[in-house]
């Protein structure tokens, strides 16, 4: 990681209100999406943002992409906080910061031919004015997804494509803009196994050849672990722990980290491991329990975990977890 | 074979071939001599890629087939009968009471304004005798013990349930009229890891108290590694290997189960790179002349794209279809 991150986030919070306070009388109720999470971003990183439905991934991503207003904290972009930018600041700077989505089922415009859909960004931008400039950065952005040769593909449509093809179209369409960052939500859960390895290591390249950082959202760890530097797990709305991929995979802190470790398929029947079946689900992110948030479904919790919230704490180089027993 | 070896034979299905016919482009072949067995509390995964005829050879064994698919050949054997030769009546009361389903994304097809405990107790008065209905509150009340939903939650509607309470209401619904044999089709699929290993925890178990036999089918190897005790590799409609659980992981033979394997992370190996198949799988209404993995395949040789390689016997319990490992 070099001396500066590109993106340094702080104390970050997204509360939505879901009930608002009546006359004063009743309290205001919030969903706690995402409730103070703090990381760092280094150029051409990777850093896997790993936990289960609704821990607050993707709202974290939406808040970074600025499509989300933070409600506190702050987000420094390139040196920029952009919690503070205006709508047109706010456009210029998602040319460095894309988002690669989900489904690339649904991502893609079944009316246009590809070459449209990777050139609407540099349309929406105001970027190469002429028809041939357009073609040529498209051109160039369908290769470098691995879309060769581009003259191929610029006049198909996106039901004439494979699924693998049509997330490198999503990434092509990310590219064409030439970002610094990538935020990538869940972007080979849909895809067949046989091919998600190879949209993973597209992503790989584009670090080493560009130099870009990428933020890598799953639920996956296991596929994460094949590609990211560093790793943070989520719980309701805040990461409980971070750090160095084979660190934590090797020896997590956090007793949420170990159970969710332990629950992931090993392809190898020798190896069935004891799991730490953590029972029931994620407690309501709108009344947050008291202390620490795990403590409900902790298989180790204690009386202290009750009244106090536990910090980020560090517990070896660049790792770090929040939780009461490794304080 | 370990855990179930010696137990009864449940379910033998023997060369079956599944056809779906089409208005221009004649039949397209989606299954093609496919046979497995299924014993007392085996946990069978099939596996392979998204159109490889996995679900279809399921909906076949349970003559579920759209008005457009139709078995050519194979026979069927559950418990000594062959369930081709059934009529339509007899079929019927097989379905459920022996051998239930639990189909792709069901727990999303629950009705959303009915009780969830209603939706059970339907399925169990459908397939009830007059005098077990009676009774069928009360089966409510220990299908949800059994799958571990808290009885008091049987008058609650599907929304309030989590992804995971709804997959194991989908599991009690399957369970209602005791089958010896259930069918899960991709049950974990839309889950976290942490409500999988739930699902999978309460599959195994459920093999262990009441004997009963699951297939799972999966894209998911992980999942298989984890539960199964036998699996089967479908590849373009084929068998491509079929073998016990820890052969299959440790010793597999057939190019494509070997790719597959390789293309799955594992977290206690990680690798610089994942590997990926080169290609993708074919089509049925085009499917190649030979081995329908060879235009894929690394190991390819001449004779593998002209003829079509038979299944050949490596083990007591373990088969692939490849020219590769035929006995001389």
């Amino acid at each position: 990681m070099s001396a500066t991150p590109i993106l340094q986030v702080q104390d970050l919070c997204k509360w939505f209100l879901v009930k608002k306070s009546r006359l004063g009388r009743t309290p205001q109720l919030f969903v706690h999406a995402v409730d103070g999470v703090s990381f760092e971003l280094g150029r051409g990183d990777v850093l896997a943002l790993v936990g289960e439905s609704g821990c607050g991934k993707s709202t974290l991503a939406l808040t970074l992409m600025g499509l989300e207003a933070p409600t506190t904290g702050s987000i420094v972009f390139e040196g920029r906080n952009i919690a503070r930018l205006k709508r047109q600041e706010l456009k210029a700077m998602r040319l460095h910061m894309q988002m690669i989505f989900q489904d690339p089922y649904e991502s893609l415009n079944p009316l246009m031919n590809i070459g449209d859909i990777v050139a609407e960004p540099l349309v929406v931008h105001r970027l190469a004015r002429t028809k041939a400039e357009r073609l040529e950065r498209v051109r160039r952005a369908l290769e470098g997804a691995g879309l060769k040769p581009a003259d191929v593909y610029v006049h198909r449509r996106p039901h004439e494509l494979s699924g693998g093809q049509r997330q490198r179209v999503v990434i092509a369409g990310a590219l064409v803009l030439e970002p610094t960052v990538l935020l990538a939500d869940e972007p080979v859960s849909m895809l067949d196994v046989s091919i998600r390895a190879d949209i993973l290591n597209l992503l790989g390249e584009l670090r080493e050849s560009r130099g870009i950082s990428v933020l890598f959202i799953t639920h996956d760890l296991a596929t994460a672990g094949y590609f990211a530097d560093r790793v943070a797990v989520m719980y309701l709305g805040r990461i409980v722990e971070i750090g160095p991929i084979h660190e934590v995979v090797d020896a997590p802190a956090h007793p949420y980290a170990q159970a969710l470790l332990s629950v992931i398929p090993v392809p190898n029947p020798r190896q069935r491991r004891q799991h730490i079946i953590l029972q029931g689900d994620p407690p309501n992110p709108i009344d947050l329990p008291q202390g620490c948030r795990f403590r409900p479904r902790c298989p180790v919790a204690f009386d202290r975990c009750a009244q106090v919230d536990p910090p980020l704490v560090t517990v070896g180089d660049g790792h770090a977890a929040a939780c009461l027993r490794v304080a | 074979m370990s855990r179930v070896d010696g137990a009864p034979l449940l379910l033998d299905v023997r060369d079956l071939s599944i056809d779906f016919s089409t208005h221009d482009q004649g039949a397209m072949h989606a299954v093609e001599n496919v046979s497995f067995m299924l014993r007392e509390g085996e946990v069978l995964g099939v596996v392979g890629e998204s159109g490889c005829g996995k679900t279809t050879a399921m909906l076949g064994i349970l003559r579920l087939l759209p008005v457009t698919g139709r078995i050519v050949s194979g026979e069927i054997l559950f418990g000594g009968r062959d369930l081709l030769a059934l009529s339509e009546s007899e079929m019927a009361d097989v379905r459920w009471k022996d051998i239930a389903m639990i189909f792709q994304g069901a727990m999303n097809a629950l009705n959303p304004v009915h009780r969830v405990g209603d939706q059970i107790a339907e399925a169990y008065v459908q397939h009830a005798s007059k005098a077990d209905r009676a009774s069928a509150d009360e089966r409510v009340c220990r299908l949800l013990d059994m799958v571990g939903i808290s009885r008091n939650r049987k008058n609650q509607y599907p929304h309030q349930y989590s992804g995971g309470m709804r997959q194991r209401a989908m599991i009690a619904m399957a369970l209602a009229c005791t089958p010896q044999v259930v069918i899960a089709d991709e049950p974990t699929t839309a889950l976290d890891v942490m409500v999988q290993a739930q699902i999978l925890e309460l599959l195994k178990s459920l093999c262990d108290s009441i004997g009963v036999a699951i297939i799972v089918v999966t894209h998911d190897l992980g999942v298989v590694a984890e539960v199964c005790d036998s699996v089967l590799v479908m590849y373009g409609g084929i068998a491509a290997e079929y073998a016990d659980v820890d052969t299959l992981f440790n010793a597999a033979q057939h190019p494509y189960t070997r790719l597959l394997l390789d293309a799955f992370p594992d977290l206690t190996r990680p690798k610089d790179r994942l590997t990926s198949i080169p290609g993708y799988p074919p089509r049925l209404n085009a499917l190649p002349p030979g081995c329908r993995f060879a235009p894929r395949c690394p190991a390819a040789f001449d004779r593998c794209h002209v003829e079509q390689p038979g299944l050949s016997q490596l083990g007591r319990f373990h088969s692939a279809s490849c020219f590769l490992v035929e006995p001389k």
